[in-house]
């Protein structure tokens, strides 16, 4: 027993130490890295991928993958963008409804809700791979945005949400903030919860959770739901850091999100894994982006740390699971 | 050619699969290996087929020491499978299947297609196939497919040919037309190994038969010297000291009332698994259902767990309340649990804890996580049923087949059941173990827990029941109480036809 509790333990830590040992090494290249400004730069940086991630991480654990949260971003930025800006006609009633900053935010989280909610309701009811459900959502989600922006980007949205973008409150930036409290909220929903559970127990094994009275498809599709929901505060953190919804925000960002997940310990096969993981999984990438911004290194050669990072992530933890 | 097993062994982490297992395969027969789910046989069967290159013990053909490292040394041996799932590529030509791997050339490395196509077509001719080449696997029947499966063994040269049930999935026809090609098969001098559990085709079709039962070789003959009921008792009976019933007073109140039940077969249409099936499981009994493989038991109690939603019929009273369950978390509200076959695929979540996986059916209940709940439960079942592990936070994937077993009954036992299907719960755990579970049964039902006990040992099914239900080929045969019942009327009764 006591093996296999130290190796979970070992492998919770293990990227830990690989976070620690990474820091360690960038701050004796360059004096700049642990400068507060800089350290403040790096957590608000990685808080988009943080709030993505931290859905992917559930999807993940469920033996799932939501390749949609990139554009589900996109698309409910612009909707905060667009809400904010110019409100809701209804032309035939003739009514015009206006929206507050915090409203803007509500739909866009609610538009991302609906999204994920349609990833899931199409992978339960008709048995499609989560992979195809969400890679359809990818184009879908991403075409509805250059619809709606009709491909220009919608700027100045006021002091509000630039607020939320760039903000500092109790001398901690507002995204960080944001990002913290998904983290806590989540963290408490996988490991207290009896969802939370279930999400385990499904992607260990679906059957077995399926014969114990779980309500697999319920459990599932609150799942893509919140992941699609995590993917708009995502959405929304983006337009207000640039005080602008771009049509093509969010590009490739479920393969930041996926590789947080994987560098976290988190398995593609389900079960295994936890949102902590994926928070230093993300901070692992943060912080590789921003040492090689600070070392001059060209930012091609950044995707190729972060692919080599993601291969030593999963190779490290196979070896382990032999091991195991 | 002779092939022969030597003292074969082969383990797996917490069991024995075989135990030194001696025995031969002759040519010119059809030689049948016979045994109940987990006797052994696919073990044997990969074994021999270099599926598995680690075992003790040695394989012999014509006399010759072999050791198979991998499936293609097998082949190139000349022994070939045909498997019970087909491996065919559908989209392939029955050309292209035949010759996949081991792909004709001509000068450039260019596919020889004509010559490929031809010698498919003297292959198909030899057995009167009337099927093109150059067809797709895909547009022929299921039995022209496991005929192309022999035509690749045919190919190959192959003298020793395995076929594990073969004929599960063909019609009448198509299996008078495979044995057809058997009889040409042995009458060349192959070595035919056969794995079926139709014994009316057993008898006409084999030669020579081999017994498996938990691992170990328990007979072994010539078919025309033995008797169907002799087989099956080989296959089932077990020299377990059978302690005498002993009848407890038990209520009359019936629990469970289940009256014309029928499953559609999933793909076959105006096929049933299940016809006409009404039975009644009182209080504080242990119903017994036996049947050889295949009568339709695990799809009953499949059926009654809400698992069949679309293609099951049946009227269904549980405590005289008329009920319908869609799913088994419906079942399970109304006070049914269980304990599947299978308890690593279906009844643990083998990367669990313990703890967790006891509580999962009764979470919720509460949102919340309750830690402390959750662990004086899973203490007190792992004190009550005698689990032996260090703590109630083991994996369940450490724990022994013995010990996974109770955690499964745990588990339902924490929903506070009424009634408890068991489907085969002895089966790959050891003796001890075993009789530690009948004593949890005798208790169960002693504080009026009603137990729906599906099992093919007739022992077992004999100490443990009030009564015995008998199903043969999806329908009751036979229904017994525990003073009339017998091995013979069992056997009788569960035998197809």
């Amino acid at each position: 027993m006591n093996l296999t509790f130290n190796n979970q333990l070992l492998r919770k830590s293990q990227s830990l130490i690989a976070l620690f040992l990474l820091c360690l090494l960038i701050a004796l290249l360059s004096d700049k890295f642990l400068t507060t400004s800089n350290l403040w730069n790096v957590l608000r940086q990685i808080s988009v991928n943080v709030c993505i991630a931290v859905g992917m991480t559930l999807v993940v654990l469920m033996a799932g993958i939501d390749l949609s949260v990139g554009s589900v971003l996109a698309f409910s930025g612009a909707i905060c963008a667009g809400l904010i800006k110019f409100g809701f006609a209804f032309e035939s009633l003739d009514l015009f409804v206006g929206f507050t900053v915090l409203g803007g935010i509500l739909g866009a989280m609610l538009v991302g809700l609906l999204l994920g909610l349609f990833n899931g309701w199409v992978i339960t009811r008709f048995v499609v791979p989560p992979f195809v459900a969400t890679l359809a959502m990818l184009t879908i989600a991403r075409g509805l945005t250059m619809l709606y922006t009709k491909g220009i980007p919608i700027s100045n949205l006021g002091p509000g949400l630039e607020f939320i973008g760039s903000g500092w409150l109790l001398g901690i930036p507002v995204p960080v903030w944001i990002s913290l409290i998904v983290v806590l909220v989540f963290v408490f929903i996988s490991r207290k919860t009896a969802f939370g559970r279930y999400i385990y127990a499904i992607g260990g094994n679906e059957k077995a959770a399926f014969l114990s009275g779980i309500n697999i498809n319920r459990i599932k599709l609150a799942v893509y739901g919140l992941a699609g929901m995590l993917a708009a505060i995502g959405g929304v953190l983006v337009t207000a850091r640039l005080n602008s919804a771009q049509p093509n925000a969010g590009m490739t960002y479920e393969l930041d999100a996926i590789a947080a997940v994987v560098i976290g310990g988190t398995s593609l096969s389900g079960g295994v894994g936890s949102v902590t993981g994926t928070v230093i999984g993300a901070a692992i990438i943060g912080v590789l982006n921003n040492g090689l911004v600070l070392l001059n290194v060209s930012p091609f050669w950044q995707q190729v740390a972060k692919g080599v990072v993601i291969l030593l992530a999963v190779i490290i933890d196979k070896m382990n699971r032999k091991e195991a | 050619m002779l092939l022969e097993a030597r003292n074969i062994s082969k383990s797996f982490p917490g069991v024995k699969a075989l135990d030194d297992v001696s025995l031969q395969f002759y040519p010119g027969q059809v030689n049948v290996i016979l045994g109940e789910n987990g006797a052994g046989k696919s073990t044997l069967l990969k074994i021999l087929t270099g599926v598995y290159p680690q075992y003790e013990g040695s394989i012999l053909l014509d006399g010759k020491v072999l050791r198979f490292g991998s499936v293609r040394e097998a082949q190139r041996a000349g022994i070939a499978i045909i498997h019970q799932e087909l491996n065919l590529i559908p989209q392939l030509t029955v050309s292209e299947n035949l010759f996949l791997g081991r792909e004709l050339h001509r000068e450039l490395g260019l596919l020889d297609s004509t010559e490929m196509n031809r010698q498919t077509q003297a292959v198909l001719e030899k057995l009167q196939l009337d099927i093109a080449p150059q067809t797709p696997v895909r547009r022929l029947k299921v039995g022209e497919q496991q005929l192309v499966e022999i035509a690749r063994a045919l190919l190959t040269d192959a003298e020793v040919i395995l076929m594990d049930e073969p004929t599960s999935a063909l019609s009448d026809t198509e299996i008078d037309n495979l044995h057809r090609i058997i009889r040409d098969l042995k009458a060349d001098g192959k070595t035919i190994v056969y794995i079926s559990h139709k014994m009316d085709e057993l008898f006409r079709i084999a030669d020579h038969y081999t017994v498996l039962r938990d691992g170990v070789m328990v007979g072994t003959g010539k078919m025309e010297d033995t008797t169907e009921a002799e087989l099956i008792r080989l296959m089932v009976g077990r020299e377990l000291k059978i302690e005498a019933k002993t009848l407890v007073t038990q209520s009359d109140e019936v629990v469970m009332r289940v009256k014309d039940l029928d499953l559609d077969h999933p793909y076959v249409r105006q096929r049933k698994v299940l016809e006409n099936i009404s039975f009644n499981l009182k209080r504080g009994e242990i119903l017994g259902i036996f049947g050889l493989m295949g009568a339709g038991r695990t799809e009953l109690l499949e059926t009654l767990f809400g698992l069949h939603p679309g293609r099951s019929r049946y009227r269904l009273e549980i405590e005289g309340t008329a009920r319908q369950f869609k799913s088994p978390q419906e079942a399970i509200r109304q006070g049914l649990a269980f304990v599947t076959e299978d308890r690593k695929a279906e009844g643990l979540i083998l990367g669990m804890d313990i703890a967790a996986n006891i509580s999962l059916p009764t979470l919720s209940e509460t949102p919340m996580l309750q830690p402390q709940r959750e662990k004086e439960l899973a203490r007190s079942y792992v004190d009550q049923l005698a689990i032996k592990t260090p703590s109630e936070r083991q994996l369940c994937r450490n724990l022994s087949g013995g010990n996974q077993q109770k955690v499964v009954l745990a588990k339902w036992l924490s929903t506070r059941p009424k009634i408890l299907f068991m489907d085969e719960p002895t089966r790959g755990i050891d003796i001890k173990a075993k009789h530690e579970l009948y004593e949890l049964m005798k208790q169960l039902v002693a504080d009026g827990l009603s137990i729906l006990l599906v099992s093919s040992e007739i022992p077992e099914i004999l100490t443990l029941s009030d009564r015995i239900l008998v199903m043969a080929e999806g329908r009751i045969t036979g229904d017994f109480s525990v003073t009339e019942a017998d091995e013979d009327h069992l056997l009788k009764a569960a035998l197809p036809g």
